[in-house]
């Protein structure tokens, strides 16, 4: 079994929120408890609704988050709440592309800036190299060389985002955190990016977390899935596995939410949940996810579920787990 | 044949700019029966909001209404004076809109912005409108209403939000609701219940709707007619389960291509997606001709001159394509 890139190991972050004199300080568990790995080369989709954590997740393996307990495990490097990260070393092992290319790149520096300030940053003064590379990974995202000169602005959307992925991956990462990378785009535009992204993911042996809440993205591109509710994973396993033997009520809801005509009545109406997300300032006693539950039971509001094994590699954290669907 | 309850004709939208004018929406027909939901598809900026707006009586400056009928039940409405527009609105047909937090008042609670509409349009008296407002809220299925009629939105989650917008919308009963693009910022499983709901009460009360949108899945779901826009223009209208089995514009075929479809992957492995090439033009340089011709396909010379006429369909609908048939 190859050695693990990124392994989380019960990472938590937690944010104190209020006032101590109106109302109280109260702990807002963003991120409670979470285990998983991923393996180079491999694409984890993680899925989830607002509020669930994953974007807090993915700021603490970034080391923009301290952890409140746990420990993250990126290729040797050990972070914890003790032991906080060097951010130089990471970024060539960690990379992001975020949701939004408009809000994300520096309107005031050109393409070629922007992608050669980290390689500098980084100890790569030659020029001719510099620029080599600059060019080079801007072919890789399909830009073209006359365009090193211009402003964010002068792009479309879509073109935007390809400067977003040539930013994050001009440093040769191992490890790609995708954050909604095409739900801010037009939609027949997508297709482009996602075709790119498995592209260079092939290309470059990157491995990906890919975060988003479009389930058809996700099965695309995955290979395993992890299903996040309330700050902790509910279900994980290999991404046929998830979405075709979903266990966890709320992998099955998420799924029976998807308007898609060609898969109609695939999933019974009786999957879908009710209500909305809690908040995680207070929890649901027990199952988190009891409220909203159609397999509800006495048990769901007394104890956590444990994430127990359905098969090998996927797990589920709900005490129906081997209730055949 | 029965007279539809609305009929856009011909609807032309200027957008006035620096010294020029643009057309934002062109020569757009379609016709709403009684209780009939319609669905308008299209990518931000091919003028699918602003046709709602029109038909509403809310079109403001820089946009106008250029040329075009909208006729409500036999009657031309896009010139009819402000105090009978706003007697219409409200009464005969109303709207929800995307972000309930910026359209409802936020210093108002909510249970008076739903009683407002009785004392408006049915002359009620306060007190019975409240109790009228707290039955509304139930209808819409916001839990323990004769508390909730008290708060303010922002003491409300984005869902029960979009559930008090609902219940305004629908509190005089009007003929048509224009729901634009209702579900966009909600969470899947709630944009589900969401949906549902509309269908059911719409349904129940024989309100016809005007569902916009960029999602082909969620209003082929919900519609049983769906236009789709492009660059300002309809470019195919048929019955929401021929639009995925047959689609007849390459744009519309091209958008349902390019998108992963849940469950395809496990039926025939990972498929490169099929990308539409190019970028949605802006409104200040669209192309003669059909102003999908420069990402289309199946391009030909006539494709660039020449803009193409609503063609029928065998069975029901147009398409503006010169390469149908």
């Amino acid at each position: 079994m190859a050695e693990s890139l990124l392994s989380l190991d019960g990472l938590a972050v937690h944010f104190k929120v209020g006032n101590a004199l109106a109302g109280g300080i109260k702990t807002l568990k963003a991120v409670d408890g979470v285990t998983l790995d991923v393996k180079p080369g491999e694409c984890l989709g993680l899925v989830g609704e607002s509020g669930c954590g994953k974007s807090t997740l993915a700021l603490a393996i970034m080391g923009l988050l301290p952890p409140t307990r746990g420990t993250i495990g990126i290729d040797g490097h050990q972070i914890s709440g003790s032991t906080p990260p060097d951010r130089m070393k990471m970024a060539r092992t960690v990379q992001m592309v975020f949701q939004d290319p408009y809000a994300s790149l520096n309107p005031r520096q050109t393409v070629r800036r922007t992608l050669a300030d980290p390689l500098r940053l980084h100890g790569i003064t030659d020029k001719a190299e510099v620029e080599t590379r600059v060019i080079d990974m801007m072919a890789k995202v399909g830009l073209r060389p006359e365009q090193a000169d211009r402003y964010p602005h002068e792009f479309s959307g879509g073109q935007r985002q390809r400067i977003g992925i040539a930013r994050a991956l001009i440093l040769k990462p191992k490890l790609v955190l995708c954050d909604e990378p095409v739900s801010a785009l037009d939609v027949s535009i997508r297709a482009q990016i996602i075709n790119l992204l498995l592209e260079l993911k092939d290309d470059m042996g990157l491995a990906y977390i890919m975060i988003s809440h479009d389930l058809g993205v996700v099965e695309h591109v995955s290979d395993r899935v992890a299903v996040m509710y309330l700050g902790r994973i509910v279900e994980q396993g290999g991404w046929q596995e998830i979405f075709e033997n979903p266990r966890h009520p709320y992998t099955r809801a998420l799924i029976a939410a998807i308007p898609d005509p060609f898969h109609r009545a695939a999933i019974s109406a009786d999957a879908k949940a009710r209500g909305e997300i809690a908040s995680a300032l207070n929890p649901p006693p027990g199952c988190h996810f009891n409220p909203r539950c159609p397999l509800r039971a006495d048990i769901c509001t007394a104890e956590y579920p444990a994430f127990g094994e359905v098969s090998p590699g996927h797990r589920a954290a709900c005490h129906f787990r081997d209730r055949v669907s | 044949m029965t007279t539809p309850l609305l009929k856009v004709e011909n609807l032309r939208i200027a957008l006035a700019g620096d010294g020029v004018t643009y057309d934002a929406v062109e020569n757009v027909s379609f016709e709403i029966g009684r209780g009939e939901a319609f669905g308008l598809v299209g990518e931000s900026g091919c003028g699918k909001s602003i046709t709602a707006l029109s038909v509403m009586g809310l079109l403001r400056r820089p946009l106008s209404l250029a040329g075009g009928r909208v006729i409500l039940d036999g009657k031309e409405i896009q010139n009819v004076s402000a105090a009978e527009m706003r007697r219409l609105r409200g009464k005969r047909i109303a709207m929800i809109f995307q972000e309930p937090m910026t359209a409802l008042n936020p210093l108002s609670p909510v249970g008076r912005q739903i009683a407002e509409m009785f004392v408006l349009h049915q002359g009620a008296n306060w007190n019975e409108a409240m109790d009228r407002a707290e039955d509304a809220l139930r209808q819409v299925r916001v839990p323990s209403p004769e508390r909730r009629i008290k708060d303010y939105p922002h003491q409300l989650s984005g869902g029960m939000r979009q559930r008090v917008m609902i219940a305004i919308a629908l509190a005089c009963g009007p003929d048509l609701l224009v729901a634009d693009e209702p579900t966009t910022a909600l969470d899947v499983t709630v944009q589900a219940e969401i949906i549902d709901l509309m269908a059911e009460l719409c349904a129940a009360k024989g309100t016809a709707v005007l569902m916009i949108s960029h999602d082909l899945g969620l209003v082929a779901n919900m519609c049983q007619r769906v236009a789709v826009m492009y660059a300002g223009r309809i470019v195919e209208s048929q019955v929401a389960d021929a639009i995925f089995a047959a689609p007849t514009h390459p744009y519309t075929q091209g958008l349902i291509d390019s998108l992963p479809r849940l469950g395809e992957r496990a039926r025939r492995g990972r498929q490169k997606l099929r990308e539409i090439s190019g970028v949605v033009p802006s409104i200040a340089n669209y192309p003669a001709g059909c102003r999908f011709n420069p990402r289309c396909p199946a391009v030909t010379e006539v494709c660039r001159s020449v803009v193409p006429e609503a063609t029928p369909l065998p069975a029901e609908g147009v398409v503006r394509c010169h390469h149908h048939g």
